[in-house]
């Protein structure tokens, strides 16, 4: 018998299906409210965001958990069911950015020195907070206390990187390298396989398979991205929303973003001044914490759980980990999300050196995410 | 304490943030693009992360 007297209320099968219903009610309300303030695109916007948000924590998908098992334990299932997404979308991405290259862009950036770099400290700030840039919206959205606080210093390292970022750009740059076309979808298609052979060959005995539920959830976020793409005319991306909300905030408050050659350029002087309801990266950041949110609601027990007990110094390094994944993944030109899936799921060569550099970084986030009183060494 | 109140909280500055700017910056739907960028002919616009100033 326990001795402890728990307070609160077991909701039975009549009150967990009137409460899934609210939710689904309230999910399609904040569509349709959407698109009828700023229009259809951006309601559907919300709902591929919101696609997005479900699948993550839904089949539990993440970016920073499957690398961290790669290393510490040598289970590649989680990085190969990354692979196989982005290969999804990259067979119709790429040959439709040839096609329609007028209407829509691929997450297209140049490699250099501080993109380098930015991808570097990203991987390693990512395995101390275990929450990448989708990883911390949706972690903040189904209730955990370290993705709550890291995100809204992910969001101011994103505005002050972007305030400086011609600074950094100007440190050395390789002009914009793209794999277009048949002949680009091969050389993508080909190193994905590489990367996956790879990690088949280093895998530990046992772990050779991708469960089905990460197939479903790679195949679930194939299609959102996609959808993305179709809609936006650009990639799934978190990194400028973020940013995004800071500027509008400094703004606001009566800040003068005209000394930064990034705010001040005319296309996000504007979006500044425009609706965040028009903004796609801020659209689908807000549909991956509702997501989140409506799939640990939905789960019996979901939001139940009891927050952990975390030692001071942790949430200090929460704080400053979280400001690094927001200054280092606008210098890297996006982060797991925008250079990685996105990037090479259009073809650009920076998210393939981002892929490189965030996986060097987090051999040593790994490291130092115990010392920081943040989990266990394993 | 619950996850619960950490998620509630999370909604409850999201919703805060596009109340704000909804005040401040009001959106015009007789302004919005199609909906799909595909077949609209028009030039993508939104900010995304790997951009450089335009």
């Amino acid at each position: 018998m326990s001795d402890t007297v728990q307070i609160g209320y077991v909701r039975g099968p009549w009150g967990r299906a009137l409460s899934r219903g609210a939710l689904l009610i309230a999910a399609l309300i904040a569509v349709v409210m959407v698109a009828a303030l700023a229009g259809p695109r951006f309601g559907l916007m919300l709902a591929v965001g919101l696609g997005l948000g479900m699948t993550l924590e839904g089949l539990r998908f993440g970016f920073a958990g499957p690398w961290r098992a790669m290393i510490l334990s040598r289970d590649p299932a989680g990085i190969l069911a990354q692979l196989l997404s982005i290969g999804l979308v990259a067979i119709v991405a790429i040959p439709l950015l040839q096609s329609h290259s007028g209407e829509l862009v691929g997450a297209e950036a140049p490699v250099g020195f501080a993109m380098i770099g930015g991808a570097f400290v990203f991987g390693a700030a990512m395995q101390v907070v275990l929450g990448c840039g989708s990883g911390t919206l949706v972690n903040a959205g189904s209730g955990n206390p370290v993705g709550l606080l890291a995100l809204p210093f992910f969001a101011i390292g994103s505005f002050f990187a972007a305030y400086s970022l011609v600074w950094w750009t100007d440190l050395g740059s390789l002009p914009i390298i793209v794999f277009r076309g048949g002949q680009g979808l091969a050389i993508t298609l080909a190193l994905l396989a590489l990367v996956a052979a790879f990690l088949l060959w280093r895998a530990a005995p046992g772990t050779r398979r991708i469960p089905g539920r990460l197939i479903a959830a790679a195949l679930l976020l194939a299609v959102f991205a996609i959808g993305n793409l179709l809609v936006a005319g650009q990639p799934w991306g978190v990194v400028y929303g973020l940013g995004l909300w800071v500027a509008k905030g400094a703004v606001a408050a009566g800040a003068d973003l005209s000394g930064s050659a990034f705010w001040s350029a005319p296309g996000n002087e504007g979006r500044v001044a425009a609706s965040v309801l028009t903004d796609y990266t801020s659209l689908t950041n807000f549909g991956l914490i509702f997501g989140a949110f409506f799939i640990a609601n939905w789960r019996a027990g979901g939001l139940s759980a009891p927050l952990p007990s975390l030692p001071a110094r942790a949430w200090v390094a929460t704080v400053i980990a979280g400001l690094l994944l927001g200054y280092s993944s606008r210098l890297a030109f996006g982060c797991n999300v925008g250079a990685f899936f996105s990037g090479i799921s259009t073809g650009s060569l920076h998210g393939w050196v981002w892929f490189a550099a965030a996986f060097a970084g987090s051999w040593v986030g790994v490291g130092l995410r115990p010392r920081l009183g943040l989990g266990p060494r394993r | 304490m619950s996850r619960r109140i950490i998620a509630l909280t999370a909604l409850a500055l999201v919703l805060l943030v596009i109340g704000l700017d909804i005040t401040a910056s009001p959106p015009n739907p007789y302004t919005a693009p199609s909906v799909f960028a595909l077949g609209s002919g028009a030039t993508p616009s939104g900010g995304f992360c790997g951009a450089l100033p335009d």
